[in-house]
């Protein structure tokens, strides 16, 4: 035993206790905040590569809390699967990270920032902990520290509208956080056991019962709230719209990956392929409101006049996408999906920073008032283009592959007629990244006095954004050895391997 | 509030029974039914008796914000650390028996969940108190 094989509890608890320090820290010296909630993430960040690399090569990590092993104890059981979201989520979690401290010090007042640093380590945590944990109700244990959290840190930004944005993403979320617990309490009476692995393998006896069928329903409905795949989306523009920027960032990519990722291990893992097909067929269902999800977001998006909300209402959109892989239900569509979970993350990530970077330099991100800003950010608004252009799908970017492997899975599948619309979709997602482009680069703006002063953001701020700007083309670039990566994870939710 | 010998005397009076009694839950955590969860909420319900018998600034001047915050952290660390002490004699996090087995003290996994307990009960009861002050704050003083 060494220190390798005490990673997947190590990420767990040096965090936690880091958020502790952070507190402490703070009462002595504020300024000590920062450095050490950054050192924990990359260290995290560090980890989960680590663990990443000892899954591809040495196959699943099964780690027993206390020795005790299951069903009798909790587990941390990490496959390809989940190392693959694990180190997306604290790569973008580090990238905002880095990002957050000259917008924290900005949109934040100075009181706050202690509670602000411990509580964006604990919704860290608390998603690293729903990733990788192998047990259904220390999932939903997370899943409450990292919402609590989250509602805290929506309220932050301190302004009327952020503390209802708050309130309502609280409602929807206790709303889901019940759905969560009834499902558990279901699939428990129906199997008396609370691991996944062992649910998997106890559940297909009961396949028929009533309370497998709610439980199924429960838990996908709540994740699905969560997860703001739509219809049931609706705290979603407000909570990324009225947060402070580093926590639309934090809650876009690394949030919204976690939820759509235990619906992924809720459906396949422990309901398998064989129910969602055969015993309640639901594939056909979710594939068409997540068509729906696609076009309505893309259009909601269009109409938007704000810049940060028209992105988040593209994350309803992109949401679409993912859930349109998990309807398709094959192999290739599946490597799409989880490809656009990290292709998503990534892009989104670096436009909600953008977004972040004008509303630091001009305190409004209303796209009427952003005319010529290009002449004033040129290096944001490039950033804001490539990562539009994989928003939209053009090749060679993260988005042009992961949507190329959709429609492939779909076309496999012999859905003919939502490929069409998916490519449609991608139209519309033309749309509105093409409305701030124009916006930005073509229209002349106010004269915004001494044109010589630039009003790029500090290094801290444009450095991550650059990162990921270019991490959207190398990954389209490099895509072959993320398939690697991604097809055991794949072939692993379809019941192989 | 009008002041009340007979409410005040009595609370007084009970105050440290509930909490010997909340002590007596936590370390029966280890052998049976109670635990920390359960006994610093125990620990916690004397705090609500004094703020009704007394008021909140009272109880709050003997255990203000601060020691909120220290007790909270407190009790996490005791637990993270004994979890973390584990991996040292390789064994699994919160393995109290691979201790036991590396120091060969008999029964020190049955005092290790008691050191555990405490650190729980010691972060539930900050944790309670503090929303007890804030829900029965009426203004004022927020910290």
């Amino acid at each position: 035993m060494t220190l390798i094989d005490h990673l997947p509890v190590l990420i767990i608890v040096i965090p936690i206790l880091a958020s502790l320090l952070i507190l402490l820290a703070g009462w002595w010296d504020r300024r000590l905040c920062y450095p050490i909630s950054l050192i924990t993430i990359l260290l995290q960040f560090g980890a989960a590569i680590v663990i990443l690399l000892q899954v591809m090569r040495e196959g699943a990590i099964r780690y027993y809390l206390g020795g005790w092993a299951p069903p009798f104890g909790i587990e941390l059981a990490i496959d390809s699967f989940n190392s693959f979201i694990l180190a997306t989520i604290l790569l973008l979690a580090a990238a905002t990270a880095v990002y957050a401290r000259r917008s924290v010090e900005r949109e934040i007042g100075p009181e706050k920032t202690i509670s602000f640093y411990v509580l964006f380590q604990l919704l860290v945590t608390g998603l690293v902990g729903m990733t990788i944990t192998g047990d259904i109700f220390n999932l939903y244990v997370f899943l409450e520290i990292s919402s609590i959290a989250a509602y805290t840190l929506i309220a932050s930004a301190r302004k009327p509208r952020s503390y209802v944005a708050s309130f309502n993403y609280l409602v929807l979320g206790s709303i889901a956080g019940g759905f969560i617990l009834i499902g558990i309490g279901n699939l428990y009476v129906a199997t008396g056991t609370l691991n996944m692995l062992d649910l998997a393998r106890l559940l297909p006896a009961s396949f028929e019962l009533a309370t497998v069928h709610a439980a199924f329903l429960f838990l996908v409905i709540g994740f699905s709230i969560k997860a703001a795949f739509f219809p049931l989306h609706l705290w979603l523009p407000d909570a990324y719209t009225e947060s402070p920027s580093a926590v639309t960032i934090l809650i876009s990519t690394v949030m919204a990956k976690v939820s759509i990722y235990a619906l992924f291990r809720i459906i396949f893992t422990i309901f398998s392929t064989a129910y969602i097909i055969d015993v309640f067929p639901v594939t056909g269902f979710i594939l068409f409101i997540a068509t729906v999800a696609m076009i309505a977001g893309a259009v909601l998006a269009i109409a938007q006049s704000d810049l940060k909300r028209m992105l988040a209402y593209s994350s309803v959109s992109q949401v679409g996408y993912i859930m349109f892989s998990l309807g398709v239900t094959n192999q290739v569509a599946l490597e799409g999906g989880l490809l656009h979970i990290l292709g998503h993350a990534v892009m989104k990530g670096c436009l909600f920073m953008v977004a972040g970077l004008i509303i630091y330099r001009m305190g409004t991100s209303r796209l009427s008032e952003l005319k010529g800003i290009a002449k004033a950010m040129p290096i944001s608004c490039a950033a804001f283009a490539l990562a539009g252009a994989s928003m939209i799908g053009i090749p060679p970017t993260i988005g042009f592959m992961s949507k190329y492997y959709i429609v492939l899975g779909a076309l496999e599948a012999g859905h003919w007629v939502y490929a069409g619309i998916l490519l449609l979709g991608s139209l519309l997602a033309v749309g509105y990244i093409w409305r701030f482009i124009e916006i930005a680069y073509f229209r002349d703006g106010r004269d915004r006095g001494s044109g010589a002063r630039t009003l790029e953001a500090p290094a801290s701020m444009l450095a991550p954004m650059v990162a990921l700007a270019l991490l959207c083309l190398l990954l389209g670039v490099f895509v072959e050895g993320l398939m690697e990566i991604v097809g055991p994870a794949a072939s692993l939710l379809l019941g192989g391997a | 509030m009008k002041e009340n010998v007979v409410i005040r005397t009595i609370s007084r009076f009970l105050v440290p029974f509930i909490q010997v009694y909340a002590l007596y839950v936590i370390v029966h955590g280890a052998l049976g039914a109670g635990g920390g969860f359960q006994g610093g909420v125990v620990f916690a319900a004397s705090f609500i008796l004094m703020i009704i018998a007394f008021d909140l600034p009272y109880v709050r001047q003997r255990f203000n914000y601060k020691w909120i915050v220290i007790c909270s952290v407190l009790g996490v660390t005791i637990y993270a650390t004994i979890g973390l002490l584990c991996l040292i004699p390789s064994g699994n996090y919160l393995e109290y028996g691979a201790i036991e087995a590396a120091l060969g003290i008999p029964h020190l996994h049955g005092y290790l969940i008691d050191a555990v307990e405490v650190g729980i009960g010691i972060t539930v009861m900050a944790a309670m108190t503090s929303i007890i002050y804030d829900i029965s704050n009426k203004g004022g003083e927020s910290s």
